[in-house]
């Protein structure tokens, strides 16, 4: 079979595998964040957390928890790699840097998993899985409150109650990641992704050498890392390290991980406000624009176009044997369509039209399907103002699952969607303004800068993967890249709770011959053409200087 | 007055959820997938690591380096990647050269600096040395025949082959009329446009997998056609008949799984072993 035709069919496997599970899990997920009894084991959490898991929450009740719940683990986060010499399992690692660990720690809480440091030589054992692997959790859970509390503000009416913040975090983690997680765990150490507790040891290689195996919780922090869209390596390798990626089937078991959640959500959506089509329409938009993404990424990568690649005779450089060219492709494609940011193979030497898909993908505003909740809540802020664009066009009051978009809710859905780019078009030209940041990139030209605009792009969307030739382990970057993952992160939840709160405080809208239905094959037409139009309109620009210039030269 | 309570409660609660979900998810997650992992699958979980005679020689996992300490390839022995991990094979430095596409000019060694290789001129050199140890031609396109890339920085008056230093006698001998010159260590050739120049190499002999560095730096296989490429010479230092070699690389292939996932790829360390065996 040839290399395409595989390629393809590993695509098509997936999608049908998503197709097959997406109802029940989306379901599943319903009745989580749905049902008003508790397990024995969360009711034993509540008492510690010391909460009433019955009472309801405003926005800003539910917001300021979320935001008093990140501030902490940042916190802990950085206290852990700041003490990690003084407690067990450090395997010798020294405290991480101040600003490194600063950097980390805001990545990790954003679900971003941006990396400054190399994970095998920065990171003992229970800083991996005691604080990075715990924010892998957590930092999923949180998206998905923030998405449920938003479809919640669509599903209610005339009330301030928006669910509990911290039961919907505690569900999250406990009804849904960790079960997955744990299955996950197995069955990537069934493959040869390792679990155990080692320090590294050295051993004597066959031509007489040394090499040091490396030990670690790998496996368990893995499953997590895809499943909650994460991204963050145990090793500086990431996904392509075999003992995090051990086979040709765990790269598609990875795979189906990252997508699993994000492509159920809809399904949950659609449940909770009643209308299962409403959800399917979602859902379809998602579908259009990943697939798009994927097989462009395809075409792109397998052309081998560039130099070097037409040197080599394919765009092997920075990719795996076993996974070949493709399977590559494709995991670099939902990596940055999602807001992972795990790879399997280094986007820095991408073809330029390969690389700039990855950076296009991420510029969409991680919606496609995007980050677990963070994609949901991004995708339906992009529908408000779709339903507003056309609302625009006929002259009729916009409205979407029979609430008004009135001035409050567009305003907020426009900040929600200015957030990003501002990040990272004043991000990038800050760098590229300083000699002394621009000796950071390790490619020139075009190239150069499209390293820089990558990492803006990866950090303010909350991806986490890189054109990882850039140093970005100093402090300038570790700050700069800081700030554009916690506003990037924190700015649009709080925006999308008061977008929340706004809409369940109205009284619904009956349906009228003047209202445009969202559900069909038009309104799905719709939204991606916004969401196209209004990435090419902001980044164009800066993608022409970048990625379109190496590749046209 | 009443505001600071809640600022309060609001943060107890958040520092107990950390802890309590801490425990949880950093401690007991972990620990039970390790008492599961080690039950059901306890050779994965410790990293795969191959045996020969009882004592440990790495990883079947992980790449090796089948070089001598001069870093020249032991010939008896199939070869690895390209590594970019380390210094080769490293798994404490794991990961890629993250070179473009388009990186194609070499900065030159001169006045005591190092110089640095473009991916093009690794790839060129690469292919060359693989070629000459197989006995094959290590030719490709962009590529200039002593095995470094071949770029151009075109000028007004002139054009220079960027890649070869002085006195070495340029690829071409003249480019749109223009003398092309070998180049100058040290001398500052950016202004000039950068043109690859293709040649007539036809499709290289020398595999993709061969010329290029991996992902992590540590990947254990090589192409179908790279262990192909190796055996007769593999086939040759160890006296072994040719058939014989490819027969082992034939049992040592992992195909691609269920006929359709990833890439037919060869596992170096294990038909390395298995040679020894012989």
């Amino acid at each position: 079979m040839s290399t395409t035709a595989a390629g393809m069919i590993f695509i098509v496997s997936l999608v049908l595998a998503l197709a097959l599970v997406h109802k029940p899990l989306g379901d599943y997920m319903h009745r989580v964040y749905t049902t008003p009894r508790h397990t024995a084991v969360e009711r034993w959490i509540y008492r510690l957390l010391g909460i009433r898991p019955d009472t309801e929450q405003s926005w800003g009740v539910y917001a300021r928890g979320l935001l008093a719940f990140s501030l902490v683990s940042v916190l802990a986060v950085y206290g852990i790699q700041r003490l990690q010499d003084k407690l067990p399992l450090s395997v010798g690692m020294a405290p991480v840097t101040d600003h490194i660990a600063w950097n980390t720690a805001i990545s990790f809480v954003t679900n971003t998993n941006w990396q400054s440091y190399s994970g095998e030589s920065t990171m003992g054992h229970l800083t991996q899985m005691g604080a990075l692997a715990v924010q892998n959790f957590v930092s999923a859970a949180v998206g998905m409150a923030v998405a449920v509390a938003l479809v919640r503000g669509f599903a209610r009416s005339r009330t301030e109650h928006l669910g509990n913040f911290w039961v919907d975090l505690v569900r999250g983690c406990v009804r849904i990641l960790l079960p997955i997680a744990f299955v996950g765990a197995v069955v990537l150490v069934a493959a040869g992704v390792i679990q155990n507790f080692a320090a590294p040891h050295d051993i004597a290689t066959l031509a007489g050498g040394h090499q040091a195996i490396t030990g670690g919780p790998v496996a368990s922090q893995e499953a997590i890392k895809e499943l909650g869209t994460n991204g963050g390596g145990f090793y500086n390798a990431n996904s392509a390290h075999p003992f995090e990626n051990a086979t040709s089937w765990t790269n598609w078991v990875e795979l189906f991980l990252i997508l699993l959640i994000p492509f159920a959500l809809p399904r949950t959506f659609g449940r909770m406000v009643g209308q299962v089509r409403q959800g399917y329409a979602i859902l379809a938009v998602m579908g259009v624009l990943a697939l798009a993404g994927v097989l462009l990424t395809n075409a792109f990568e397998l052309s081998a176009h560039a130099t070097v690649p037409q040197a080599v005779g394919a765009a092997m450089e920075g990719k795996e044997v076993r996974f070949g060219v493709s399977n590559s492709a494709t995991f670099g494609a939902v990596t940055t369509l999602t807001s992972t940011g795990a790879v399997n193979s280094f986007h820095d030497s991408y073809t330029p039209f390969g690389g700039m898909m990855t950076m296009v993908d991420m510029m969409l505003g991680e919606v496609a399907p995007g980050g677990v909740g963070a994609g949901l809540y991004g995708m339906l802020v992009l529908a408000v103002i779709t339903v507003f664009v056309a609302g625009l066009m006929v002259g009729r009051t916009p409205e979407y699952l029979g609430k008004k978009i009135g001035a409050r809710e567009i305003k907020l859905a426009s900040m929600y969607f200015l957030v990003t780019p501002a990040l990272v078009l004043i991000g990038t030209a800050a760098a590229m303004a300083s000699s002394v940041q621009r000796a950071s990139m390790l490619n020139s030209g075009p190239h150069g800068l499209s390293e820089v605009l990558y990492a803006f792009t990866s950090a303010s969307n909350n991806n986490g993967s890189a054109f990882a030739g850039l140093t970005v382990n100093t402090p300038w970057w570790d700050v700069a890249l800081g700030l554009c993952m916690a506003f990037g992160r924190f700015l649009p939840i709080i925006l999308v709770l008061a977008l929340a709160g706004s809409l369940a405080r109205q009284s619904p809208v009956p349906a009228s011959a003047g209202t445009l239905p969202t559900h069909r094959p038009q309104f799905v037409g719709m939204v991606v053409g916004v969401t196209i139009v209004l990435v090419a309109l902001t980044y164009l620009p800066a993608l022409a200087l970048g990625p379109i210039a190496e590749g046209l030269s | 007055m009443k505001r600071l309570p809640s600022l309060l409660r609001r943060h107890l609660a958040a520092l107990r959820a950390v802890a309590v979900l801490t425990v949880l998810l950093g401690l007991v997650y972990p620990v039970v997938t390790t008492g599961v992992a080690q039950a059901l699958f306890n050779g994965h979980a410790n990293g795969s690591i191959v045996d020969r005679d009882d004592r440990p020689v790495g990883s079947a996992l992980i790449g090796q380096s089948f070089t001598d300490a001069d870093g020249n390839p032991i010939r008896k022995y199939f070869q690895s990647r390209p590594s970019a991990a380390g210094d080769g094979y490293d798994p404490t430095s794991t990961g890629a050269s993250n070179l473009g596409p388009d990186d194609v000019v070499d900065t030159l060694p001169a006045h005591g600096e190092e110089g640095r290789q473009s991916l093009l001129t690794r790839v060129c050199a690469r292919s060359k040395a693989i070629g000459e140890l197989e006995g094959v031609s290590g030719a490709r396109p962009y590529c200039t025949p002593d095995g470094v890339g071949a770029v151009l920085k075109v000028f007004p008056g002139h054009a220079v082959s960027v890649n070869q230093a002085c006195p070495a006698k340029p690829f071409v001998t003249a480019y749109k009329g223009l003398e092309v010159e070998c180049a100058v260590p040290g001398e500052d050739y950016a202004a000039g446009r950068t043109v690859p120049i293709r040649g007539d190499a036809g499709p290289p002999q020398v595999p993709a997998d061969a010329v290029t560095a991996s992902g992590s730096g540590l990947d254990p296989d090589i192409s179908v056609a790279y262990a192909d490429l190796q055996a007769p010479r593999v086939a040759r230092e160890r006296g072994m008949p040719l058939d014989q070699v490819r027969d082992l690389i034939r049992s040592h292939t992992t195909g691609r799984a269920l006929g359709f996932m990833g890439e037919p790829a060869v596992n170096v360390l294990e038909l390395n072993l298995a040679l020894d065996g012989k």
